[in-house]
């Protein structure tokens, strides 16, 4: 899976384990006398084994049910499912039965992992299953194998390909996004009035809904006729402005409300982090002769590069998922050209209902999403490792 | 007139200027974001209170080029004079409403329990799951932000249908929970760590166990964090619009799902739109005008460290 993308976590994501995880080893000491009877301990390991049998059980013969071999009275997989949970939460309990002290505190992280591995791995070994299968959900003949056709035909399909390109391309648009942000974060940090109405101005994007925000401003003030934006481009000399016209500047156009809805986002990261900088330091660039321009580029931006790198990596990580606006506003039009891999995903299931090649086409962007994002985090692990 | 001695220099009457400049360069770029973030907020407001010849001029100034009608409120039912009468609209409306509430809340408070809990084992004890030491377990937990949400889509419709599951509002909450968990854990680690274990230590001192000490002594040190990543989560899970479209059809539908399904029917009543999308990210102006604080706190933790 994702987890082990080079051995080690990477750069962004180690920095922010910060000391903690520096040095290995107990951080809080607990010294206990934990006296465990032999019967507390069977007890533990009964209810484990236990559920677990009932676990096996329950989907054995719910198996055998959807395989038609017997009939139990199951009308879902719903028992089996309770069985899992009854199962978890033994396991649970288990621990500190068996274990005691050592048991209690696995017992912090032992919901969430279990949590995440029954909702991230098991669905994920599952559409393996049916990424390589012809299953159409609405048609009665339920799930078929077939093989490579979906790669061979995800292989032909151009849209696909279009879509990836223009993941490409959206992704090259944060660094605009980044240069805005910064600039933005600049002007909070400095010395200004009214800093808070700025401030909470400057987040409102971010706190409204995507979707709302398509509405209300990709349909209704980019409107060709009426919206206020394409007045304005009027008055500046655009004779006939449509925003979603031609591909490139339909492109732009959901370029530009994700960046609306996201800058705030980057900004608030870079401005953490402007705060976090000591003022001697620029106060010393200052003393020796900078003036600010090359105070900037020479002491700040420098100092910034790791809170930076920090912040694209996880807005490309936000930016990856982009669909929402893009569903809403020109459902990928036109003839593709806006298309996001989700918003075409999500065009195919609802369009064809085909389960499996979607499925097939998701899988192949989780693979180049981690290949991508494991080239990028080695690339700025190794440039910010000092080199001096 | 005599010559006045004390003066500003020329070059110093320079600097003045170039202050004056530069100030002026700073509060006009402020002024100018702020129109580009607010103004689509101010349209869409106004736009509910328009009927269709002030829309199709683009009048924008209340009172002054257009007089305000309760047009969008009224076909949303939530005008003064349709307020006490039934609506069927407004129902539908409400019951989404609910079912957004519902699910954000929960989801984020299960996922803020979950995660803290995990980032507070993560961030004091050593684990050892089989090869997995800390840094993996965590690098685990936060590499889940990476998966995007296609991938899960698919597998959980499948998934949901047969564990009758899809259009309910625990299928959403379930995975709205997996989706903002990682980034609780990242917040929480973080304000874990900024808290000295020699409070505990001393609470276990005095006789309190893991959990005592954990519940009574770091969590309310630890509450501002929780609040941040709650309010982080809820705001992402009151949003979401992928999950919600697919998984959900008549029952379990949220906001943005409804604001979605009126785009397209019917040419377009811009007033009503307006009424509803106004009214369904209003909760969340609130929460950004009252709570900055906290927005800003989680997002910020992330950033420093």
């Amino acid at each position: 899976m994702i987890i082990e993308a080079g051995g080690q976590p990477p750069a962004f994501l180690r920095l922010s384990m910060g000391q903690a995880l520096a040095n290995e080893g107990d951080l809080l000491h607990v010294v206990t006398n934990d006296n465990i009877s032999t019967r507390r301990i069977a007890f533990g390991r009964a209810i484990v084994w236990g559920s677990a049998a009932v676990l096996a059980l329950t989907g054995l013969t719910q198996t055998l049910q959807e395989t038609g071999l017997a009939g139990f009275g199951y009308s879902n997989w719903r028992p089996t499912l309770y069985a899992y949970i009854l199962w978890a939460v033994c396991l649970c309990w288990s621990q500190v039965l068996i274990r005691g002290e050592q048991g209690k505190r696995t017992l912090f992280v032992l919901p969430a992992a279990l949590f995440v591995i029954s909702m991230v791995v098991f669905p994920l070994l599952f559409g393996l299953v049916i990424a390589f299968s012809d299953w159409n959900l609405s048609s009665p003949t339920g799930r078929t194998f077939n093989g490579l056709d979906n790669i061979r035909q995800m292989w032909r399909d151009p849209f696909y390909w279009n879509a990836l390109t223009n993941m490409v391309w959206y992704s090259l648009a944060i660094l605009v996004e980044y240069a805005i942000a910064f600039g933005l974060a600049l002007l909070l940090n400095s010395q200004i009035r009214a800093r808070k109405f700025f401030r909470v101005a400057f987040l409102m994007p971010l706190m409204l809904s995507p979707v709302a925000v398509s509405w209300m401003i990709g349909k209704s003030m980019m409107e060709v006729r009426f919206g206020p934006v394409a007045r304005l481009a009027r008055e500046l000399g655009w004779e006939q402005p449509s925003f979603f016209g031609s591909p490139e500047l339909a492109r732009a156009s959901i370029m530009i409300m994700d960046a609306w809805t996201f800058i705030p986002f980057m900004m608030i990261m870079i401005l953490a982090g402007l705060q976090a900088i000591p003022k001697e330091v620029q106060e010393a660039a200052k003393v020796d002769g900078a003036n600010a321009w090359r105070g900037f580029w020479e002491v700040t931006f420098p100092l910034m590069l790791p809170v930076s790198i920090t912040a694209i990596l996880i807005r490309i990580i936000f930016k990856l998922k982009l669909a929402d606006i893009i569903i809403t506003v020109t459902s990928g039009g036109p003839g593709g050209a806006t298309d996001s891999v989700t918003s075409f995903i999500f065009r195919e299931y609802r369009d064809r209902s085909n389960v499996g090649y979607g499925t097939l086409l998701a899988m192949v962007y989780l693979v180049l999403i981690v290949i991508a994002m494991t080239i990028l985090m080695k690339i700025a692990e190794r440039w910010m490792r000092p080199q001096y | 007139m005599t010559e006045q001695i004390f003066r500003d220099s020329n070059t110093d009457l320079a600097h003045r200027a170039r202050w004056w400049t530069g100030r002026i360069a700073v509060y006009g770029a402020l002024v100018l974001w702020a129109i580009i973030c607010l103004f689509p907020i101010y349209w869409t407001i106004t736009t509910s209170f328009k009927m269709a010849p002030d829309v199709m001029k683009g009048n924008m100034v209340p009172w002054w080029d257009f007089s305000p009608k309760w047009l969008g409120w009224k076909s949303l039912g939530l005008s003064p004079d349709t307020i006490g009468a039934g609506s069927t609209v407004r129902d539908e409306f409400l019951k989404r409403f609910y079912n957004s509430a519902v699910t954000s809340v929960t989801s984020s408070a299960l996922a803020v329990v979950l995660g803290s809990l995990a980032a507070y084992g993560l961030s004091r004890f050593s684990y050892r799951f089989g090869y997995m030491k800390n840094s993996d377990i965590s690098f685990f937990f936060l590499s889940q932000l990476i998966l995007p949400p296609v991938v899960l889509a698919l597998p959980f419709l499948v998934l949901y249908r047969s564990l009758a599951l899809l259009d309910t509002q625990i299928g959403l909450i379930l995975l709205y929970t997996l989706t903002v968990l990682p980034i609780v854990i990242w917040i929480m680690r973080d304000q874990f760590a900024g808290i000295p274990t020699e409070l505990e230590e001393a609470a276990l001192v005095d006789g309190l166990s893991i959990w005592g000490a954990f519940v009574s002594i770091v969590l309310p040190i630890a509450l501002p964090g929780m609040v941040a990543a709650f309010i982080l989560s809820l705001v992402l899970t009151w949003n979401e619009y992928f999950f919600a479209a697919l998984l959900t059809s008549t029952h379990a539908n949220t906001l943005p799902v409804m604001v979605a399904s009126q785009t397209g029917s019917q040419g377009i009543s811009w007033w009503s739109m307006a009424a509803l999308s106004f009214a369904a990210i209003l909760p969340l102006i609130v929460i950004g005008i009252v709570l900055e604080r906290y927005i800003i706190k989680g997002m910020a933790a992330g950033a420093v460290k």
